[in-house]
């Protein structure tokens, strides 16, 4: 590629508007998995790159834990009626009524293992094919060897030595049925790009991520936004704090970072310098070094 | 006064990135060369380990001779590479300097993930070769050459590891230097870079060593963040495969047909002459649009749609080439393939081909020979086992509008995959032979 013209983003932009394109050619009923997220809320701005001014070739599947910060539950509402496509929710708390799964108990309880079962089972009901994810490659050592095609068998498992050889830019697709393939578009994006390409494209983002004056907790070790679903009791001591959030999941299992960015170059300047990094913040990778792999063979995304 | 300083610092910095490219390279060679250590070595030494990362690091309990800290682990992805201590597939790391970003292949080297170092050279600029300099030019080597011969990387740098060892001997490194290059005028390798290095150490990988003071060079960072590679962009040849047709058939844009696709070569002008093939229909190119805009030009690797002066069937599978130069269109080509899966190679099957958009039916109609890979022979044989590299003909269903891989990569390569399990069981380089 010239590099006077282009380039690395506008690179990573064009390999994600083609992968995006792929999906679109070889499955019949893909889908994107929207959790509100910076990561996600990228990838609704690539699909606008990629098939405007038509509409989306598949929906929006959002997987509600009910334990959401209610600001990306207002953001994720203004964006849809913006964009004008189809968004699909899958309630955890439905399965947890139709008792597909038990709700975890005790202190540290938390939705976001349950999410595997409702998003399979989201899945299996609209009979999607593909499902377009925001994970990238840097985020964590397991997610180092994911394809950008990933084939999950019927179980939603993937299998680290049945990948697929992925050769150019060549995406094999085909599958059978009942299997479905995992997409990821941001594959080779690191967390700073997806940021420098927010502010290039000046991507409105939900609140949570710039600094803001909130109720929180520390919880071995992580600050976390004081909410009902903690099971806050006398023994943890709420401070306010300026903080913001580096990934958006759910309550329960996202940890806050003190901080007084709240504009995106403040963001920026401070991942640039800073010395953790971003699933650091994710409290479910801290319970042991196999934990992502883990939780991966058994479909999550 | 502080404040105007801090808001242009950010400017200059803003710049920079922006305007920084990308260099994908992988490494071929094994975990007793010290690959995962030298790609260790270049993340810790240019500051791309993160702190919890570096505690992770920290916490385990692999620990070099002299107690420092295994860089190899950074390296190393599934629960089971770790409990074998090997690489068993291609994970990508990403790293960035001040002057460039890059995305390395990791690969391991053994002669069974043959497949994996196609795999990642096939999405690579440039190729780093390690050789032990305890050992010089040894099987292996030539087995990795070959390969990145085969994928045509036009660069590659041969780094003479363990330096340290052969207490930084310019005569052991001259000797391996000569041995070498032999090789790579067999296999027709042009741009070959040699540096000398101690990964453990970290002589050469990001610092210029003290120690080989011999040396003229650069360090192999260095090296890394000041080579041109931008062969795409200069071709004579526009290809655009259609990915999708974009047409939103409302009130307003009744009328409105995009072809939309990536720039795999060349570039694409308004008013350009250009044709559809396999079809062969001839048209002209009214309208390009990209980033909701319209352009004048669609370059190498963007991602664009692109709209025709004439109203004609155009699909995907089908390819927009600019007329002054076609490539060949033909449903017998000659290629080589490398074998990817543990079934073997049927000759009395058929097989899907999937070339950029295109998935078509074919058939293995003669298979021509295969290589040893560690000798460079060629061998008779009837079938391909897992790792096996050869020459074939194929017959296609469909006629494949392609370019020899050669010339252009994305044009010239495609994959061959098993209608009874739907895997990816070979990597296809389209090559000329005294047919055409």
């Amino acid at each position: 590629m010239n590099k006077q013209d282009t380039t690395y983003l506008d690179q990573l932009e064009a390999e994600a508007i083609y992968i995006l394109r792929e999906v679109a050619g070889q499955f019949e009923k893909p889908a994107l998995l929207f959790s509100g997220g910076k990561d996600s809320i990228t990838l609704v701005r690539l699909a606008e790159k990629a098939f405007r001014p038509g509409k989306f070739p598949f929906p929006l599947v959002h997987i509600d834990t009910g334990h959401n910060f209610p600001e990306t539950i207002t953001y994720r509402d203004e964006m849809i009626s913006r964009i004008g496509e189809k968004l699909i929710v899958g309630y955890v708390q439905d399965s947890i009524d139709q008792g597909k799964v038990i709700e975890q108990t005790g202190k540290n309880a938390s939705r976001n293992a349950l999410q595997t079962v409702t998003l399979l089972d989201t899945i299996t009901e609209n009979k999607f094919d593909a499902c377009i994810g925001g994970a990238r490659r840097d985020e964590e050592k397991a997610r180092a060897k994911e394809r950008i095609f990933s084939v999950r068998d019927e179980f939603g498992q993937w299998d680290p030595k049945r990948q697929r050889p992925e050769l150019w830019n060549i995406y094999n697709g085909r599958i059978h049925k009942g299997e479905n393939v995992r997409v990821f578009p941001i594959s080779n994006w690191t967390e700073l790009d997806v940021w420098n390409y927010i502010r290039r494209e000046k991507i409105e983002l939900p609140s949570i991520y710039f600094a803001h004056e909130r109720e929180v907790i520390t919880r071995n070790g992580q600050l976390m936004a004081a909410a009902e679903f903690l099971n806050i009791d006398h023994e943890d001591h709420i401070e306010r704090k300026k903080v913001r959030f580096r990934t958006v999941g759910d309550m329960t299992c996202t940890a806050a970072v003190e901080s007084h960015a709240d504009q995106i170059d403040d963001i920026i300047e401070e991942i640039r310098i800073s010395k953790i990094s971003e699933r650091g913040a994710r409290m479910d990778d801290k319970v042991s070094e196999a934990a992502m792999e883990d939780r991966k063979k058994g479909g999550y995304f | 006064m502080i404040k105007y300083l801090k808001l242009q610092w950010k400017t200059v910095r803003r710049g920079a990135i922006f305007n920084m490219d990308l260099l994908k390279f992988f490494t071929a060679g094994s975990v007793d060369d010290g690959k995962s250590t030298l790609i260790g070595r270049l993340l810790y030494d240019s500051g791309s380990i993160l702190a919890d990362q570096l505690e992770a690091l920290q916490q385990s309990n692999r620990k070099n001779d002299d107690g420092t800290i295994d860089l190899a682990i950074l390296t190393d992805g599934l629960k089971a590479e770790r409990e074998q201590g090997i690489t068993i597939d291609v994970a990508y790391k990403y790293f960035q300097t001040d002057r460039r970003k890059f995305i390395i292949a990791d690969t391991p080297g053994h002669i069974q993930y043959t497949r994996n170092m196609v795999t990642g050279a096939s999405n690579s600029d440039l190729a780093i070769i390690l050789v032990d300099a305890r050992n010089g030019v040894v099987e292996q080597t030539i087995r990795h050459s070959f390969l990145v011969s085969l994928l045509e990387l036009k660069h590659v740098v041969v780094c003479i590891n363990k330096m340290d060892m052969v207490a930084y001997s310019e005569d052991v490194f001259n000797s391996i230097k000569e041995a070498y290059s032999e090789i790579a005028v067999k296999l027709n390798l042009k741009e070959v870079t040699f540096i000398p290095v101690s990964a453990l150490k970290g002589d050469n990988i990001v610092n210029k060593s003290d120690k080989i003071s011999w040396y003229s060079g650069k360090s192999l960072l260095d090296h890394l963040e000041t080579i041109e590679v931008n062969e795409a962009v200069l071709s004579h040849q526009a290809r655009m495969p259609v990915q999708w047709v974009i047409r939103p058939q409302t009130d307003e844009l009744h009328d409105y047909r995009g072809y939309a696709g990536r720039v795999l070569s060349g570039s694409f002008h308004v008013n350009d002459k250009i044709t559809v093939l396999p079809s062969g229909i001839h048209s002209e190119i009214s309208k390009i649009e990209t980033n909701f805009i319209e352009q004048d030009e669609a370059q190498s690797g963007m991602s664009v749609t692109l709209h025709l002066k004439d109203n004609i069937d155009i699909g995907r599978g089908d390819i927009l080439v600019n007329s002054s130069h076609e490539p060949l269109v033909s449903q017998e080509i000659e290629a080589d393939l490398c074998w990817m899966d543990t079934r073997p190679l049927d000759s009395s099957i058929m097989y899907l081909i999937q070339h950029n958009s295109k998935v078509t039916k074919c058939k293995i109609r003669e298979i021509l020979h295969k290589v040893n890979i560690n000798t460079l022979e060629k061998i008779q044989t009837d079938t391909f086992q897992l790792n096996d590299i050869g020459r074939i003909v194929l017959k296609t269903a469909e006629p494949l509008a392609f370019d020899f891989y050669q010339n252009n990569k994305l044009n010239g390569g495609a994959i061959l995959i098993d209608p009874r399990t739907n895997l990816t069981v070979g990597a296809l380089m389209f090559r000329a032979n005294a047919g055409y």
